[in-house]
């Protein structure tokens, strides 16, 4: 018997040599996901592939457990996994790479919404990838369908130089609260809920609920944006009152939530969205009837329910590594590193990749992806450095679609570069203009007109091909493009933003982006405005050119979002004034061959026959 | 994780003991102190006990499939070298029975195949050998290279075995070639499977098949996941175990011939490889589903 126990540990110790997976961190994460739910989704499967279960009951189900059909291929699925916050360990990664491997496409894609996505995942498999999210405490419930998406968060939330508090246990705590919760599973659509960690950075003016710390008096609080949201059409959101106390927030989204259910619209697809309600009903009414709704949801709100919260809020802020910062009074702009020497591939990333945190002597460090795009075996190297390097040992997916490991300490910058572009991670212009942005569009979307996905990685490597991260010009500059109007690649918060769609060219089918200008994110966020329309073998050169008139035109250290806000806004400073000029200084350049001479031009990315444009069921809103 | 619980079987005196091991491999059966029996067969994974003691007791023919440089600069205490291209090169069925003769395999020879391709060359060559005849063969359950990072016996030394003379009973029940495919395009109870990754397969593959990508059948410790989750994939997908299963890849019929073992050790008898697979297929001009309406390539980060 001893001899059994003995050899039993000496193996183990053996055997141990094989886990890639050794010296695992404690799993700091939250539980979300649930083991049962694989199981009972495989069933359901099978119900539905034996007829027993109509396909639209079905659909339904898929949904609500974070399942889209791909493209023209209802074989296949999407499958969206939730990052609460944005927040994920090095095990959740790596549970992700191995996933992606066996059941996808062996890449991941980072979302605008701070999910993961695997792609082109069997139906039939989709169970495996459930029960493997399980194992890591995370889950796809309630990604797609019409519930609560994803809680968002500042990827800087904790480290943000002007933030009053952070804000991530609130956002983990509303996102636990409504998770399976009965009073979201069938609302009239997808609702989103965006917390910021200062006015600058967050996306809290296009979220059906956006939050915007702020402490009065000594108490913690928030400034809630209500109605916002992108689509075909889009909205602003409206702020509800000056300061909503800390202890409120739980009872205002709820009140928020029960009116929308209440009130919602339900019939009419296109227009279900609470941003809707709000602009038929009028802000004015629809405020009056949220305060009301407040007072009642305080009223009878049970004592249980408001522990369970208060449970999951402390939790969080245990979750949550301390280290005193030095406190800010002033705003002040996340500070870069500068090295200024040169331009070797380090300087280039330090410049901007890495930013300062508010702890003193802790940076934080961007991995720019290629429209959120990144390989299982990055995903594993990727969590080592994060294990080895980041104090809090947890990574944050950003809505640029790329990572942000916090914590790191400034003499480890060189090994953690090393590191991440040995494996093609390296990649400079995270904060810069470089970092284009792109929805699925037809690589896996049922709505898809373009390849909107691929555009952005063209774009981003003509960018890093012409060193546009070198220049300071483009920093805080975006471009997003999404491959129809339903902005899912986010086009109206870009600089210059695009939406893709078709139009006929002499007798050709060809694929065309609308091109916007001066969309913003943040709490003064602004949507883009719609300027002209530009074939998709055009828009590098459209882009380039605007680039030029920008260094010609501008005035002082103008930066390129500036200038065109600028113009966007008729004052500009130079030749170019307004949006007319900016068209007839394009229109040159929009213009294709003739077909017979330069087909390519008629094509869309990544497809050699000619553009037709493919659309079906889009189970946006199922 | 667990590695796959199998070993030697034995007619009497088969003691079971469940040992826990902290790490990956749990659940492994343990022999007894018992002697051996004398001829003692394996199922289809070899596990790494079982061949460390089988080549202690020299009752086994070792077979690395990697190249010959490889080879020579280590390889599995006893090993023999057979690359796989060799095989390839003359793979009808005269060849490979001369080929287990000049490796010392006979009839009742164990032996335990191991590559550094997550198994998929070891794979095609135990289908080779059980295709003209040899029974007890096995593919072993880690790879080389975990093997020479357990710290498990290696040398450099090259060996070599005195010519035998191996029977040859060709089974034919496990094979399959391009009209067999055919015609079960349109049979029910039989089930072409593509092993080739995703994106392959979403761009081309024969008509009526089905994908299981090979990079589905590994654990992270062992070329072959355990058998009931083997069989979880293949039930979810509602196949079978009574269906008859054909494999195939995209060329010569190693990703599925590592399909093929996995599907045996899932518990599917009837199980058929076209080892010529699709490379073949297309070059005879066969139909083929093509699926060009979405952009899938460009979603991977490669
Ligand atoms: C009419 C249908 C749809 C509408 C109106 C719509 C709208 C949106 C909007 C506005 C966002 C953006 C981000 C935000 O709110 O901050 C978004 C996100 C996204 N959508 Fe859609 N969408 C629709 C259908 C689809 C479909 C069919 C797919 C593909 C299967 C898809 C994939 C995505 C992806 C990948 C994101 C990224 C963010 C996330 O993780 O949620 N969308 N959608
Ligand atoms: S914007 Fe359009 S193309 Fe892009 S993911 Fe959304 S629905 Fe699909």
């Amino acid at each position: 018997m001893l001899n059994t126990i003995l050899l039993t540990l000496a193996k183990s110790i053996d055997y141990d040599v094989l886990s890639s997976a050794k010296n695992k961190e404690l799993e700091t994460n939250e539980k979300w996901g649930l083991a049962e739910e694989s199981e009972y989704f495989a069933n359901k499967v099978k119900l539905y592939r034996q007829d027993k279960l109509n396909a639209d009951e079905f659909r339904r189900f898929r949904l609500q457990n974070g399942a889209y059909g791909s493209r023209l291929n209802s074989e296949f699925s999407m499958i969206r996994i939730k990052v609460p916050g944005g927040d994920i360990t090095p095990t959740q990664l790596e549970k992700v790479a191995s996933l992606s491997e066996s059941f996808s496409i062996g890449s991941a894609h980072v979302s605008t919404r701070q999910n993961i996505q695997l792609h082109w995942v069997q139906l039939e498999d989709v169970s495996e990838v459930f029960r493997g999210l399980a194992e890591v405490g995370l889950t796809s419930r309630e990604a797609c369908g019409n519930t609560i998406r994803n809680v968002m968060c500042s990827h800087f939330a904790g480290v943000c130089p002007n933030e009053p508090f952070d804000t991530t246990p609130y956002a983990k705590a509303i996102a636990r609260f409504f998770l399976r919760n009965p009073i979201c599973q069938n609302l009239p659509r997808k609702f989103k809920f965006n917390f910021s960690c200062c006015p600058e950075h967050g996306y809290v003016r296009i979220a059906d609920v956006g939050l915007v710390p702020t402490v009065r008096d000594g108490v913690r609080g928030f400034r809630v944006y209500l109605g916002g949201g992108l689509g075909a059409a889009s909205f602003i959101g409206h702020l509800l009152e000056e300061f909503t106390p800390e202890s409120r927030l739980l009872s205002t989204s709820i009140a928020t939530i029960r009116l929308y259910d209440r009130l919602g619209n339900r019939e009419n697809l296109a227009r279900n969205r609470m941003r809707y309600l709000v602009s038929e009903i009028g802000w004015e009414k629809f405020q009056g009837l949220l305060l009301k709704e407040r007072i009642l949801v305080e009223a009878t709100i049970s004592i249980p329910t408001r522990k369970s919260y208060d449970g999951f809020l402390n939790t969080g802020d245990l979750n949550n590594i301390s280290i005193s910062s030095t406190s800010t009074k002033s705003k002040i702009t996340l500070p870069v590193i500068n090295s200024n020497s040169g331009d070797t591939p380090y300087t280039r990333w330090l410049n901007t990749n890495v930013v300062a945190q508010k702890q003193s002597g802790y940076y934080s460090v961007y991995i720019t992806l290629g429209a959120g795009d990144i390989t299982s075996s990055q995903l594993r190297i990727f969590a080592e450095c994060i294990r080895e390097f980041s104090l809090e040992k947890k990574a944050r997916t950003t809505p640029q679609q790329n990572f942000l490991v916090r914590y790191i300490k400034a003499d480890q910058l060189p090994k953690v570069f090393q590191k991440l572009s040995g494996n093609g991670l390296g990649n400079p212009g995270a904060n810069t203009i470089v970092s284009t942005v792109g929805c699925s569009g037809t690589t896996s979307c049922n709505l898809a007109i373009t390849n909107s996905h691929r555009l952005a990685k063209e774009i981003q490597s003509k960018f890093l091909e012409l060193n546009v991260d070198l220049d300071k010009d483009f920093v805080d500059s975006s471009i997003k493009i999404s491959g129809c109007p339903n902005s899912c690649g986010q086009h109206e918060v870009a600089t210059i933003g695009f939406y893709g769609g078709a139009t006929r060219i002499g007798t050709s089918m060809v694929p065309i982006y609308t091109m916007l200008f001066a969309g913003s994110t943040g709490e003064n966020g602004e949507l883009g405005k719609a300027i002209m329309r530009v074939p998709a073998k055009k828009v590098l050169d459209v882009v380039l050119k605007i680039f030029e008139h920008f260094k010609k035109e501008r005035t002082g250290n103008e930066k390129l979002n500036e200038w065109i806000y600028k113009i966007s806004n008729g004052n500009g400073p130079g030749e170019i004034k307004n949006v007319d000029d900016m068209k007839n200084l394009l229109l040159p350049i929009i213009e294709l061959p003739a077909f017979s001479t330069a087909p390519d031009f008629y094509k869309d990315y990544g497809t050699d026959t000619n553009f037709v444009a493919k659309t079906a069921r889009g189970e946006c809103a199922a | 994780m667990r590695c796959l619980s199998k070993s030697i079987k034995r007619k009497k005196n088969d003691v079971k003991v469940k040992v826990k091991v902290k790490s990956k491999i749990v659940n492994k059966r343990v022999k007894s102190k018992a002697n051996p029996p004398s001829t003692p067969s394996l199922n289809f994974v070899c596990d790494i006990d079982t061949l460390r003691t089988l080549i202690k007791k020299n009752k086994v023919r070792v077979v690395d499939v990697r190249k010959r440089d490889e080879y020579l600069k280590g390889h599995i205490k006893t090993a023999a070298s057979l690359p796989l291209a060799e095989l390839l090169s003359n793979d009808d069925p005269e060849s490979i029975i001369n080929i287990l003769n000049n490796l010392g395999i006979s009839d009742d020879t164990l032996v335990v195949i191991y590559d550094d391709t997550f198994g998929a060359l070891a794979s095609r060559v135990a289908w080779s050998f059980k295709f003209v005849g040899h029974r007890n063969v096995a593919l072993l359950e880690v790879t080389y290279d975990n093997w020479k990072k357990l710290g498990l016996e290696i040398e450099r030394k090259s060996n070599k075995y005195s010519k035998v003379s191996h029977s040859i009973d060709i089974d034919y029940s496990i094979f399959a070639d391009a009209e067999y495919i055919e015609n079960a395009q349109n049979d029910t109870n039989k089930i072409i499977i593509d092993s080739r990754e995703r994106l392959n397969f979403l761009t081309e593959h024969i008509p009526n098949s089905k994908n299981i990508p090979y990079t589905m059948l590994r654990s992270e410790n062992s070329i072959l996941r355990n058998p009931s989750e083997l069989k979880r994939f293949i039930e979810n997908r509602g196949i079978d175990l009574n269906n008859e299963i054909i494999t195939y890849c995209g060329s010569v019929g190693t990703l599925s011939g590592l399909a093929f073992f996995a599907l045996k050790t899932a518990g599917i008898s009837n199980v058929k490889l076209y080892p010529k697979s699709f490379k073949e297929w297309k070059s005879l001009g066969k139909p083929k589903t093509e699926f060009k309406d979405a952009n899938y390539w460009d979603l991977s980060a490669e």
